[in-house]
This record gives C-alpha cells, sequence and structure tokens, in this order.
C-alpha cells in the first residue's frame, strides 16, 4: 500500500514539473508561432531572392510610418515621409532617420509591428533596423532604410482583403550596456 | 470503528481509547498531520484571511459610494507615515485590489473549499482512516500561511509609487516588470510560488488518497460527488498551477536578472504573458467553483431525500468542465488584438462549457423535483447557490461573445460576472457546506434560525451589491478605478449599501457560530436524517480521533 502510495504521488509529481517545462516551452514555441502565423502584427521576414518572384499588381495600399522613442533615449526619431502609396506586390523603400540629441554616444535598439495586426501575415520586410544596436555618436543622423513589399496574398485573405491601410510602427529603446557596436544603417 | 461515541459528552469517557487519543495542543495544531484537524485549521485559516479580504473590499466600496477621491489620499497617508501624493494615493488603489483578489482567490476559497472541506470529508467520505501523506499535508498548511504572511508583508515595503503590489491579480507584465521597482511585487510573486507548490502538494495527496484509500467495495463510480470534485479539482491544479508557477518565475527572471520573456524591448512580447496567465487562470476558477459543485450535488441530494439524479452525468460534466477549461483561455484576452477566427474559435469553446455546467443545474432540479424537500439551512444556501451561480453563468454566456466582449471588457459587467459565480457561487456553497458539516466538524449545531436570517440578509446584500454592476458595466465604467463621473453615482451608491447589509449579514454569521460552539444543540451521528447516506454520516459527530481502523464495505 506504502509503495503504491508513493508510484501514485510520483507520476502526479511528474506530471506537475513536466507543465512546468511545458509553461517554459511556451516561450520559444511562442515565438515561433508568431513568426510563421504574423500573430500579434509580426511583420515576416523574406531574402532578396523570394522578394524577386513577387508580381506587382495595380492595386494600391497606403503605408503609414510611425516612429516612436522611449522616455531616456535622446534621439530625435521620425519617418521621412509619414506616408507612401505603394502598389501591392512592389518593393517599396522608405527611411527613417535618427539623431543623437545628447553631446554623448547613445546606443539604442528597436521594435517594430504592424496594425492591423492580421496584416502582420502579409507584410514582408526584405531589409531593416530591428533587433539591431545603433550607436549614434554626439549629434550624429542617420537614415535608417526599410525595404518591404506586401504580399498580394492579402487581397484574398476574407480577413485581410478590406485592409486599405496599414501603420508600420518602430519604437526605439535605449540599451543601457551595448554589445556591438554597430554603425548605424547597416544592420539586416 | 468499536467506540463511536454518540455524542461529543460520550468522547470524554474515551479520552484514553486510542481511536481518540488526542496528542498534547501544541503537537495537535501545530504539528498536526491529522486530516480532520488539518482541515480544521485550513477553514480556521480561510475565515481569517476572508475577514481581511472582505475588509478591503469594504475600504473600497466605501471609497467607491460617492464619486470623486475622499478616504484614498488618507489612507495611504496613514499606510506611508507621511503625506501621501495623489499618485500614491491612486497606487494604494491599486494595491487594495490586487490585494482583495489574490487573497480571497489563494487564501480564502481555496484554503476553505480544498484545504478545509476537502481535508475534512474526502478521507471520510471514502472510508479511509486519513490522507495518504499525513505529513505533506501539514507541509501544504503551513506554507500555505507563510505565503499568506509574505503576502501581506508586502504592503509594507516599496512597490514602485508606494507602498505595496499594485498590479492587479494577474500580474501582466509590464507593469510588473518594468513598472514596479522594490521588493513588494517580488514578495507578492514568492508568495504565490509558496501557495502554489503547497497547492500542488495538496492535490498530489488528495489524487493518491482516492486512487489507493477507498473503502472496500466503492469503485470510482461509487464515490460521493464531493470525492469526484475534489479529484477532478486536484488534477486541475496539477496542470495549472505549474505553468503559472512557470509565468511569474519568468517575471522574477525579467525583474531581478535582466531577463526579456515580456520585454518588448529586447524582443520579448507582454502578450505571452497574458496567454500563460490565462493557461492557467481559466481553470483556477473551475478550481474554486467544482468543489462547490460537489458539496451542493451532496446538499440538494440529502435534503430532497433522493439520490442525485444522473448521477454519471453529474460526474462525467465536472470532468467535461475540467477538460474544456484547458483549451478556451484567450476568452480573457479578446481585445488584444486576435483575428476573427480565434476569437470564434475561443467563442465557440468557450460557450460549449455551457452544456456540462447546464447538465449540472438541471441535475440538481431534477433530484429536487418530486422529493422530500425539507428547507433546512445548508438546502436554502445550496437553493440560493443554484440560483446565483446561474446568473453568472448566463453573464458568463454573454461574456463569452467575442463580439460583445470588446465593448464589455475591464468593465464592472465582467466584475458583477464574476461576483456572481465566485462570491455568491462559491461562497454560496462554502457557506453551504458550513452549515450542512458543522454539526459534523465540531458536535454541535448550528443555530437554523439564525442561519435562516444570515441567508436572507446575506442573499440580498450581495445582491443588492452586485447587481446594480451590470448596469454600471452595460453603461461603461471601467474596472479598477477609484474614481467615476457622477452618471455612475447612483448605482455606486447602491453597490455600496448592499455591501453595508452583506456585512451585517457575515455579522450574524459568526454570532451564530459562537453561539452554537458555546451552547449549540449537541449533533448525533447522523443529524440529518435518512437523505444523509454518504459514509461521514455512519460516524460519530465529531467523529473520533482516528477513525475507519476496520475499513467499512460498500455494498
Amino acid at each position: 500500500m506504502a509503495q503504491s502510495n508513493l508510484r501514485v504521488a510520483m507520476m502526479a509529481g511528474t506530471l506537475a514539473i513536466s507543465m512546468v517545462g511545458v509553461g517554459f516551452a511556451a516561450v520559444p514555441l511562442y515565438r515561433i508561432f508568431c513568426q510563421v502565423t504574423g500573430f500579434g502584427g509580426t511583420t515576416m521576414r523574406v531574402d532578396a531572392a523570394q522578394a524577386a518572384t513577387v508580381v506587382a499588381t495595380d492595386k494600391t495600399m497606403i503605408i503609414r510610418f510611425d516612429a516612436n522613442q522611449r522616455n531616456g533615449l535622446p534621439w530625435e526619431f521620425k519617418p521621412e515621409h509619414p506616408t507612401d502609396t505603394v502598389s501591392i506586390g512592389a518593393k517599396d523603400m522608405s527611411i527613417f532617420i535618427a539623431k543623437n540629441l545628447s553631446d554623448a554616444p547613445v546606443t539604442g535598439t528597436a521594435t517594430f509591428n504592424v496594425t492591423p495586426e492580421l496584416a502582420g501575415k502579409y507584410f514582408n520586410k526584405i531589409q531593416c533596423f530591428c533587433f539591431t544596436e545603433q550607436t549614434l555618436q554626439a549629434g550624429q543622423q542617420v537614415r535608417m532604410p526599410v525595404l518591404y513589399y506586401v504580399d498580394p496574398k492579402i487581397m484574398t485573405d476574407p480577413e485581410t482583403k478590406d485592409i486599405e491601410e496599414i501603420t508600420l510602427s518602430y519604437t526605439f529603446y535605449p540599451v543601457e550596456d551595448p554589445k556591438t557596436v554597430d554603425p548605424a544603417g547597416e544592420g539586416s | 470503528m468499536t467506540s463511536i461515541a454518540a455524542t461529543g459528552a460520550d468522547l470524554h469517557a474515551h479520552d484514553h481509547h486510542d481511536a481518540d487519543h488526542k496528542p498534547g495542543f501544541f503537537a495537535r495544531w501545530f504539528m498536526s498531520t491529522n486530516h480532520k484537524d488539518i482541515g480544521t485549521l485550513y477553514l480556521i485559516f480561510a475565515i481569517f484571511a476572508g475577514i481581511i479580504g472582505g475588509a478591503i473590499s469594504g475600504l473600497m466600496r466605501l471609497e467607491l459610494a460617492e464619486p470623486g477621491i475622499q478616504y484614498l489620499q488618507s489612507w495611504a497617508s496613514m499606510m506611508a507615515g507621511k503625506d501621501a501624493s495623489m499618485d500614491e494615493a491612486y497606487h494604494m488603489w491599486n494595491v487594495l485590489i490586487t490585494a482583495h483578489g489574490l487573497i480571497m482567490v489563494f487564501f480564502m476559497v481555496m484554503p476553505a473549499i480544498i484545504g478545509g472541506f476537502g481535508n475534512w470529508f474526502v478521507p471520510l467520505m471514502i472510508g479511509a482512516p486519513d490522507m495518504a501523506f499525513p505529513r505533506m499535508n501539514n507541509i501544504s498548511f503551513w506554507l500555505t500561511v507563510v505565503a499568506f504572511i509574505m503576502l501581506l508583508g508586502s504592503s509594507f515595503v516599496p512597490g514602485g509609487t508606494g507602498l505595496g503590489a499594485g498590479t492587479g491579480w494577474t500580474v501582466y507584465a509590464p507593469l510588473s516588470t518594468s513598472g514596479s521597482v522594490g521588493p513588494a511585487v517580488d514578495m507578492a510573486i514568492f508568495s504565490l510560488h509558496l501557495a502554489g507548490a503547497a497547492s500542488i502538494l495538496g492535490a498530489i495527496n488528495f489524487i493518491t488518497t482516492i486512487f489507493n484509500m477507498r473503502a472496500p467495495g466503492m469503485t470510482l463510480h461509487k464515490m460521493p460527488l464531493f470525492v469526484w470534485s475534489v479529484l477532478v479539482t486536484a488534477f486541475l491544479l496539477l496542470l495549472a498551477l505549474p505553468v503559472l508557477a512557470a509565468a511569474i518565475t519568468m517575471l522574477l527572471v525579467d525583474r531581478n536578472f535582466g531577463g526579456a520573456f515580456f520585454d518588448a524591448a529586447a524582443g520579448g512580447d507582454p502578450v505571452l504573458y497574458q496567454h500563460l496567465f490565462w493557461f492557467f487562470g481559466h481553470p483556477e476558477v473551475y478550481i474554486m467553483i467544482l468543489p462547490g459543485f460537489g458539496i451542493i450535488s451532496q446538499i440538494v441530494a440529502t435534503f430532497s431525500r433522493k439520490p442525485v439524479f444522473g448521477y454519471l452525468g453529474m460526474a462525467y460534466a465536472m470532468v467535461a468542465i475540467g477538460v474544456v477549461g484547458f483549451v478556451v483561455w484567450a476568452h480573457h484576452m479578446f481585445t488584444t488584438g486576435m483575428s476573427v477566427d480565434m476569437k470564434m474559435y475561443f467563442t465557440a469553446a468557450t460557450m460549449v462549457i455551457a452544456v456540462p455546467t447546464g447538465i449540472k443545474i438541471f441535475s440538481w432540479i431534477a433530484t429536487m423535483w418530486g422529493g422530500s424537500v425539507s428547507f433546512k439551512t445548508p438546502m436554502v444556501w445550496a437553493m440560493g447557490f443554484i440560483f446565483m451561480f446561474t446568473v453568472g453563468g448566463v453573464t458568463g454566456v454573454v461574456l463569452a461573445n467575442g463580439g460583445l466582449d470588446d465593448n464589455l471588457h475591464d468593465t464592472y459587467y465582467v466584475v458583477a460576472h464574476f461576483h456572481y459565480v465566485l462570491s455568491l457561487g462559491a461562497v454560496f456553497s462554502l457557506f453551504a457546506g458550513f452549515y450542512y458539516w458543522f454539526g459534523k466538524m465540531f458536535g454541535r449545531q448550528l443555530n437554523e434560525f439564525l442561519g435562516h436570517l444570515h441567508f436572507w440578509v446575506f442573499f440580498i446584500g450581495v445582491n443588492v451589491l452586485f447587481f446594480p454592476m451590470h448596469f454600471l458595466g452595460n453603461s461603461g465604467m471601467p474596472r479598477r478605478y477609484p474614481d467615476y463621473p457622477e452618471a455612475f453615482a447612483y448605482w455606486n451608491g447602491v453597490a455600496s449599501t448592499g455591501y453595508a447589509i452583506m456585512a451585517v449579514g457575515v455579522l450574524i454569521f459568526f454570532i451564530n457560530v459562537f453561539w452554537s460552539l458555546a451552547a449549540g444543540r449537541r449533533a448525533e451521528g447522523n443529524y440529518w436524517g435518512e437523505g444523509a447516506t454518504t459514509l461521514e454520516w455512519t460516524l460519530s459527530s465529531p467523529p473520533p480521533y482516528h477513525q475507519f481502523e476496520t475499513l467499512p464495505v460498500i455494498k
């Protein structure tokens, strides 16, 4: 009886411990899920070769650009043009301008997403400056390009076919201990 | 079983008999391994925590009785020992709502319904001498006490804008990470770790006890429904709490060790925390209500003098609720930006839960139908439960609609909904169980008149308190604010009046408990008569210190 009790308890304990594992495994799984499905406005990344196969259509889409920085980052950060009208499927380059307003070098890193969040699946970036640390010297100004296109499949998905405008938003955060000194603009 | 005494007075005559030999005071209550004593400790602890959690909601209703900020700033000044700023006063509000939620969930309902009634009656109902791991049972209880002290202590250390953890019971990042510097939130998280560990150990104990220690002849399909409900609950605890532990450990890493699980600046995602939390949080609400379902089933059958209608359906309805409860979590997150397809899935899956819940409601009614119903205090509480829980269930089906929830999310409509299922559902089942088993546990019965008076005052009080919240939520009053525009003043005033009525009801309850303990009618072994058919009624009231030395045999 005592041994049998111990066996049941061990089985139950194993179940509990494996659920802790499931909890932690959710972190990488969720990241993969977002990358694959564009969940929560996660944009897609494609390489240039893949991008070359996409055919531009004659329907246009308004793309808005939004730039923010978190408190404590002494930068001016703004898009060169607040909106662009692009043909769906056509590659477009947009420029964000960042300027260090302080008199010391400052490192920042940017996160991004798109709204409506459902459009994330079809917003493909060929090149951008996301998640790379950017160090700006005192007073330095850089132009940071984003090369992207909107996948024509957006017009056939019932959930997204009514979207006429997509906002691409970047937020720069200060980095406290910069790991690499990456010259601005060369991030992938 | 040779020495079952009929009354408490007779028990003294048997003090030196093995079955009823009790250790000294300190060893008995502080090193307890007896399931009945630990159950009693849990009940006392839960009542104590309930008074604190209830008093906090009283403070909240006092502040909300009129528009504007009347008391908050002076309370915050009192806590801080200096003149508090308005921001510190608002933080104090967040601390109050956080403490109320965490205390009521983790330190009132769960200890009372699982730790208290579960410990007391699962072994008695299955004919076992004690729990499978009596010493682990002791650890569970004292871990819960330490967790509670830890949570209370967090109110006196810095938590960002002021003293205490002001994150809401959900502890959402980034408010709980970069938004709350200072040790208060760390202490609150540690408190949840301890309470969670205690509950997991308790769950392992219940599962082992129920699987291995049933009396000869008691198959799973002959177990009383309360035991079934605790079994399902134990599995929910085992599967849900570790995920909470993982999530709040990640919070600790983000807060103290430079982690970025939920920090968007470094590629994390705060919404992931919400997914993890609600993967725990939704089963958690069933953890709080399922044992209540079990208690209500016992009571309705007892006072209808009929076996419960559709026993197997009742048991497997609870299993179904438990299983489906794990795949509906994102209905708490409809406003985090989901695709229509996902909303449709979570809406539909949530509504499916109404089916097994409906089976239970209708089976209780069918049990009463044609039964010889006697309206003793436990029965009126049980009927109050069925009525109130159905109201909460209906608003739950309303809220399950992703489209409607866009409007109602985080309004008082939601507050009304979950207080109808918990404060009027789970709490009514607790009171019902308390009136049902008090005589069995303590040897003296509660007073019937005071019990009925308690019921009616409390019933009117909580309805006056919570029903207007539906109106407030429908008109768009958001939850978690200490202030509101003039337009919401009327129904908020009514709600605060309801709180006062309810408080009078609680007072009657305590008068009843203390009066009955001192001078209540002595309880026989089976004081409810022929309707009470489970094994605890074959024993004396209170049962001998060690029961079932000879195992009962179930035919």
